[in-house]
């Protein structure tokens, strides 16, 4: 084929990158498709709650009184086993209760009156998550600092896949490292009661969420031009002043997002919770109290729960506020960061 | 007309890895004149002029021997205090790198690093500095502006402002103006003209009406390697050197 034929031979050239173009168009499709279903399956497993307490329409005969106030009901516990719908009624009542029981501060699930209150797992969470985020930003955003400004070239050529290797580690490994070693040593160092506690495992995913931290501000810092680094040491700034003056304020969106990414990575984080906590479901402000994780009660209660029970609802309700949070979450991180970038360098 | 030698240039090799990118440099750099350095894209007068405050140093893999005095002190020896050095040596780069700050606090950044706290000395050293780089009328208004917003040439005089507010003995310019529309390079050019009578100036250009306009003495570099040097009207007019009268004459870069 001569120069010339081949530069007619534009239609199969073209036919190829349609075929590719479609091809790319389908896999990112798919893994959004992927995201939108987990999260309709996961929510679906949870809506059922809702209907069922406010099923008394369709259960016939139960009076309405009698399902929305449960004191009254135990008193004609007799009217309702006679009944026809008895076992309607009977869920919609627990259904009811359960769903008010969200509001309390007792987690007792598997009990005879069960209590699903969310406050003692969000707080758990919330605890676990900010003190792993108070240990590992800091760390991660001085060895991020120090791989882009001082470490000589080799050195960085090491630091920067090893951390991240981390961020690949197992959770499970890095749980029962905590499990094993960090809660002794922890509390040989504070002398605390309960081994497992908030801060052992807030230790412990400070291991999982620094490799995200770091990586991601070392992105941002290494995203400043050159020439702002070049200017302030030219003016005579020493390396570190300029680090503080210039590097850090202009990556601080992109700090910002490291923290959103490795809150939602720590919010989500199971294995190293579940191992590390101790996981009692305790609304105590102190940070060596075991806590109880919505994750870690996911994880622990899930297998163990009757299908279709109220109790399985509602992990699955906790499943569906753990998506949402680490959502909005991540959007967060991702839209701040590029308006936030963008307007720094373009000039406001 | 007595001259005083400011910085003096002798035996300087510059490799980047292995190659070789500035061969055998000897100038010697007089105080209170601007001096040029002209030549082809890639000849070496930009790096030339970042070894004259040690920038090349961030690049990795520079090896750099020979020697630069300034003021009778080698800059080069090991036990120099580079970040003494910068702050005698100013430096505008070719794009405008303002930082993301306000206007006033990008001029304020030197004095401040170097541990001026007192608000109003730094307002004074802010205006004092923004009116001798031909600025304070444009932004005098506007100081909490970011430095961003202004035009390329505003940028561009700000970068001088900041350099100034350090007070440096020696402005080195690598291409201020090659960024800039012709009426924004004029303004630089005329600031060079007054800023002659404080600062030492070395600029890098492409231009060499430019460097003809505003330089006393001029360095034709060619391939790494220093080909003429002299009294600017003098290689204008009548270089010694073939090439330098090939490339001042439009023949030839």
């Amino acid at each position: 084929m001569s120069i010339e034929q081949a530069k007619l031979n534009t239609k199969a050239v073209l036919r190829n990158d349609k075929i590719v173009e479609t091809i790319i168009k389908i896999v990112s499709f798919i893994s959004f498709a992927l995201i939108i279903l987990i999260f309709v399956f996961v929510f679906k497993e949870a809506v059922p709650l809702f209907f069922k307490a406010m099923a008394p329409k369709t259960a016939a005969a139960a009076p309405i009184e009698q399902e929305t106030y449960g004191e009254e009901v135990t008193g004609k516990l007799e009217d309702i086993k006679s009944n026809n719908a008895s076992k309607t009624a009977a869920t919609v009542e627990d259904a009811a209760q359960s769903l008010l029981s969200l509001g309390n501060k007792e987690w007792q699930p598997v009990s005879s009156n069960p209590q699903y209150g969310l406050a003692p797992l969000l707080w758990g969470s919330l605890k676990v998550t900010v003190i792993s985020l108070l240990i590992a930003t800091p760390i991660s955003v001085l060895a991020s600092l120090f791989t882009v400004v001082f470490a000589p070239k080799k050195l960085r050529e090491f630091i920067k896949p090893a951390i991240e290797l981390l961020a690949g580690f197992p959770s499970v490994v890095i749980g029962f490292f905590a499990l094993v070693t960090i809660a002794t040593f922890s509390q040989g160092v504070f002398g605390y009661q309960s081994r497992l506690n908030a801060f052992v495992g807030g230790l412990a995913m400070a291991i999982a969420v620094a490799p995200i931290i770091f990586t991601v501000t070392e992105d941002a810092l290494n995203a400043i031009p050159k020439f702002m680094s070049e200017a302030s040491l030219a003016l005579g700034a020493t390396k570190w002043q300029t680090a503080i003056h210039v590097l850090l304020p202009a990556a601080t969106p992109g700090i910002f997002a490291a923290m959103l990414l490795g809150f939602g990575r720590a919010f989500g984080e199971t294995m190293i919770v579940i191992m590390a906590t101790g996981n009692a479901s305790l609304n105590s402000l102190s940070i060596f109290d075991s806590v109880r994780t919505m994750s870690a009660t996911i994880g622990a209660e899930m297998a163990e729960v009757v299908f279709g029970d109220i109790h399985y609802h509602i992990l699955f309700l906790l499943g569906s506020i753990l998506f949402i949070l680490t959502f909005a979450l991540n959007a967060v991180a991702e839209f701040y960061v590029r308006q936030r970038l963008m307007k720094r360098f373009k000039g406001s | 007309m007595s001259r005083m030698l400011k910085i003096s240039v002798s035996d300087l090799n510059l490799f980047y890895g292995e190659k070789q990118a500035l061969m055998n440099i000897a100038l010697d750099i007089f105080s209170h004149e601007v001096t040029a350095f002209i030549g082809p894209s890639g000849c070496g007068k930009s790096t030339f002029l970042r070894t004259l405050n040690r920038m090349n140093d961030l690049i990795d893999d520079v090896h750099i021997d020979g020697k630069v005095v300034l003021d009778g002190e080698d800059i080069y020896l090991p036990n120099m205090d580079v970040v003494a050095l910068r702050k005698r040596v100013g430096m505008i780069f070719q794009k405008s790198n303002p930082f993301p700050k306000s206007i006033f606090e990008n001029v304020a950044y030197g004095p401040r690093i170097y541990g001026i706290t007192d608000k109003s000395v730094l307002y004074e050293i802010v205006e004092s500095k923004l009116k001798q780089a031909a600025l304070w009328e444009e932004v005098k208004d506007d100081l909490n502006k970011s430095g961003l917003s202004l035009s390329g040439g505003q940028q561009q005089r700000l970068c001088i402002a900041r350099a100034l507010a350090t007070e440096p003995e020696i402005l080195l310019m690598d291409e201020p103006a090659s960024a800039l529309d012709p009426l924004s390079t004029a303004k630089i050019e005329e600031l060079i003209f007054e800023l002659k009578k404080n600062y030492t100036i070395v600029i890098v250009t492409h231009n060499m009406q430019q460097a003809a306009r505003v330089s006393d003495y001029t360095a034709f570099f060619y391939m790494g390697s220093l080909i003429e040097y002299g009294k600017t009207r003098k290689i204008f007019t009548e270089p010694t050197n073939k090439q330098t009268e090939d490339y001042v004459t439009g023949r030839f870069g």
